[in-house]
C-alpha cells in the first residue's frame, strides 16, 4: 500500500512534467510560427513593420496564455501530490 | 500550491494603492500631460503649417523677383541694342550723305573746270584764227604790191601743178 | 572599456546578491537542518514575507491582522520569529495561525483525505514584503508623474526636459501604439488607466529586478495581477456598450439554435471571464518563472557544492553566473514586454466594448 501511494505520487509528479513540456512544446511551436511569418512579412513590406510587430506580440502573447493554462495546471497536479 | 492562492491582505492593499495612485494620477496628472502633449503636438504642426506657407509665400515672391530682374535687364538689353542699332543707323546716314555730296562737288568741280577748259580752249581757237588770218592778210598785203612776185608765185604754183 | 566596465559590475552585482540572499534564506530556514533544498528556497524566495533581507539585515514589517471583526496590530513580525508566539499568534512558513498556550497551532480536525491537521487563521492583512513593493512603486510613481505633469505646466509648449524627457517616449507610446490602434476614437476614456497600469507593471518588474533590495515579487504575485486583471475586467463590462453585450448574448451570424440552447452564450461567458484569468496567469507566471529561472541558476551553485565540495560549486558558479546575467537581461526586455503585452491586452479588451458594429458582418 504504501509503496503504491509512493508509486502513484510519483506517476502523477512525472505526468506534470511531461505536460508542462508538452504544453511548452505547443507554445515553442506556435510562438516559433508566429515570429517566422512575422519576420517574413515584415521583410517583405518593411514599411509596416511596426504594426506586424504589435500583432505578433499580441498573438505570442495568447499562445503563451493557453500554455500558461497548461503549465499551471501542471503545478497544481505537482504540487497536490 | 501557495504559489497560486492569492492572499486576501495583499489583494485589499493592492487595490487599496492602486486605485489611489490610478485617481490621484488621473486627477493630477494624466490629464494634464495628455492636454500639454496634445496643445504641444498641436503648436507644432501648425508651426509646421505655417513655415511650410511661409516657404511657399518665400520662393513665389522669389519667383516674381526673379521675373522682375529678368524682365527689367531684358528692357535694358533692348534699349540699348536700339541705341546702338540707332548710331549704326545715323552713322551710316552721315557717311552716305557726306559721300554723296562729296560726290557732288567733286561732279560739279569737274564740270566748272571742263567748261573753264572748254572756254579757255575755244577762246585760244578764235585768238589763234584771228591773229593767223591777220598775218594771212599782212603776208598776201605785202605780196601783192610786187608785181614780179606775183608773178614768180603764179609760176611756181604752175610748175608745181605741172610736175604733179 | 565602459562595457567591461559594466560588464564587471553587473556580475559582482549578481553574485553578491546571489550569495547574500541565499545566505539570508538558508538561515530563515529555521537552520534545522544544513540540507539544501533547491525547491523549497526557490518557492521561499518567490513567496510574499513578512521581512525584508537585505544583505544579513532583516527588516522586520508590521503585521495587522483582521481576527473575528476586530483589528489587531500592528505589530513587528520580530514578535512571531523563530516559532515564538505573541498575542496568541504564531507564523509557520510566513502563514499566521492561532496559537494555544504552549505556542503551537490550534488544530481544528483533521482533513478526510490526507490525514493532515487543519489550522485556522485570522486574516492577514499585514504589511509584507509584496506591499512594500506596491507602496514603493505607486510613490515612485506619483513622484515621477507629479514632476513630469509640473514640468508640462512649466515648459508649456516647449522641448521636455530631464524625467519629463524620459517618460514622454513611453507616455507617447502607450497612446499612439497601444491606446489609438487598438480602441479607436474613444480612446481618450481610458487612457488615464493604461498609462497607470503600464507604468505600475513596468516599475514594479524593474523593482523585482533589482539585487540587494530584498528580491521583490511584486507582479509575480498572484494577487496582485489578479488585481489589475480584475479592473481591467471591471472597466471592460462597465464600458461595454450595446453590441457588446449582444455579441456575447445572442451572437449575431450563428445559427439560432446555438443561440437558443444557451450553447453560444456559454462559450461567449467562458471567454468573456477567461480573458482576466489568463490576464492574471500570464503576468504572473511570466515574472514568477524569470524570479525561479535566475534563482534556479545561482541554486546550481549550491548544489554543485554540495555534490562535489567547494571546488564543483566554483566551477559550476561561473556558468551559472553567465547565465544568471543572461537571464537578467532577458528578464529587463520581459518586464517591459509584460507591462505592454498587459497594458495592449486590456487595451483590446476595451476596445472590443466600445467598438461600434458596422451591421451586419
Amino acid at each position: 500500500m504504501e509503496l503504491l501511494t509512493i508509486l502513484l505520487d510519483g506517476i502523477a509528479q512525472m505526468g506534470a512534467g511531461i505536460g508542462a513540456g508538452i504544453a511548452v512544446i505547443g507554445a515553442g511551436l506556435g510562438i516559433g510560427r508566429i515570429g517566422g511569418s512575422a519576420l517574413e512579412s515584415m521583410a517583405r513590406q518593411p514599411e509596416v513593420s511596426g504594426d506586424i510587430r504589435a500583432n505578433m506580440i499580441v498573438a505570442a502573447a495568447l499562445v503563451e496564455g493557453a500554455a500558461f493554462f497548461g503549465i499551471i495546471v501542471c503545478l497544481l497536479i505537482a504540487l497536490a501530490g | 500550491m501557495e504559489l497560486l492562492t492569492p492572499n486576501i491582505g495583499l489583494v485589499f492593499w493592492m487595490s487599496l494603492a492602486f486605485l489611489v495612485v490610478l485617481f490621484v494620477l488621473r486627477k493630477f496628472a494624466w490629464s494634464g500631460i495628455i492636454s500639454a502633449l496634445k496643445e504641444r503636438e498641436d503648436f507644432i504642426e501648425r508651426s509646421l503649417k505655417s513655415a511650410e506657407e511661409a516657404k511657399a509665400l518665400m520662393s513665389s515672391l522669389k519667383a516674381e523677383n526673379e521675373n522682375l530682374l529678368a524682365e527689367a535687364r531684358a528692357e535694358r538689353e533692348a534699349i540699348l541694342k536700339e541705341a546702338k542699332e540707332m548710331k549704326e543707323k545715323i552713322l551710316a546716314d552721315a557717311k552716305l550723305t557726306a559721300s554723296e555730296e562729296g560726290n557732288r562737288m567733286i561732279a560739279a568741280a569737274r564740270g566748272e573746270i571742263e567748261k573753264e577748259k572748254n572756254q579757255a580752249l575755244s577762246d585760244i581757237k578764235k585768238q589763234v584764227g584771228e591773229i593767223s588770218l591777220e598775218i594771212a592778210e599782212r603776208v598776201i598785203k605785202k605780196e601783192l604790191s610786187d608785181k614780179g612776185a606775183q608773178e614768180a608765185l603764179v609760176e611756181k604754183h604752175l610748175s608745181a601743178a605741172q610736175s604733179n | 572599456m565602459n562595457n567591461t566596465k559594466a560588464t564587471f559590475l553587473a556580475l559582482a552585482l549578481v553574485i553578491l546578491t546571489s550569495f547574500s540572499s541565499f545566505a539570508s534564506g538558508g538561515h530563515d530556514n529555521h537552520g534545522e537542518a544544513e540540507k539544501f533544498v533547491p525547491g523549497d528556497v526557490i518557492i521561499h524566495h518567490v513567496l510574499d514575507n513578512h521581512e525584508i533581507h537585505i544583505g544579513n539585515f532583516h527588516i522586520p514589517l508590521p503585521i495587522i491582522l483582521w481576527d473575528n471583526g476586530k483589528l489587531v496590530g500592528p505589530f513587528s513580525s520580530s514578535n512571531l520569529s523563530h516559532g515564538n508566539s505573541y498575542l496568541g499568534y504564531v507564523m509557520d512558513h510566513e502563514k499566521i495561525y492561532y496559537a494555544d498556550e504552549t505556542g503551537s497551532k490550534v488544530i481544528l480536525g483533521y482533513d478526510e483525505k490526507t490525514k493532515e491537521p487543519i489550522h485556522s487563521k485570522p486574516l492577514d492583512f499585514s504589511i509584507t514584503k509584496s506591499v512594500v513593493g506596491i507602496f514603493i512603486t505607486s510613490i515612485l510613481m506619483l513622484l515621477m508623474f507629479f514632476a513630469v505633469s509640473k514640468g508640462y505646466k512649466k515648459r508649456a509648449g516647449q522641448a521636455p526636459k530631464g524625467i519629463q524627457s524620459a517618460l514622454e517616449p513611453l507616455i507617447v507610446f502607450v497612446r499612439d501604439e497601444v491606446a489609438k490602434p487598438s480602441i479607436g476614437k474613444k480612446y481618450e476614456k481610458f487612457m488615464p488607466y493604461l498609462l497607470t497600469v503600464f507604468f505600475f507593471i513596468w516599475i514594479a518588474n524593474l523593482l523585482g529586478l533589482i539585487p540587494f533590495i530584498g528580491g521583490f515579487n511584486v507582479t509575480g504575485n498572484i494577487a496582485v495581477a489578479l488585481v489589475l486583471a480584475f479592473i481591467t475586467f471591471l472597466i471592460t463590462a462597465f464600458s461595454g456598450n450595446k453590441d457588446y453585450w449582444l455579441h456575447i448574448f445572442w451572437t449575431p451570424g450563428v445559427p439560432v439554435w446555438l443561440k437558443a440552447t444557451g450553447l453560444m452564450i456559454l462559450i461567449e461567458f467562458i471567454g468573456f471571464v477567461s480573458k482576466p484569468i489568463v490576464l492574471t496567469l500570464r503576468l504572473f507566471a511570466n515574472i514568477t518563472a524569470g524570479h525561479i529561472i535566475i534563482l534556479s541558476f545561482v541554486s546550481l551553485i549550491f548544489i554543485f557544492n554540495n555534490m562535489y565540495g567547494a571546488g564543483g560549486g566554483f566551477g559550476v558558479s561561473l556558468v551559472s553566473v553567465i547565465f544568471s546575467i543572461f537571464m537578467f537581461c532577458i528578464e529587463l526586455l520581459v518586464a517591459f514586454l509584460q507591462a505592454y503585452v498587459f497594458t495592449l491586452l486590456s487595451a483590446l479588451y476595451f476596445g472590443s466594448a466600445v467598438e461600434e458594429h458596422a451591421h451586419e458582418h
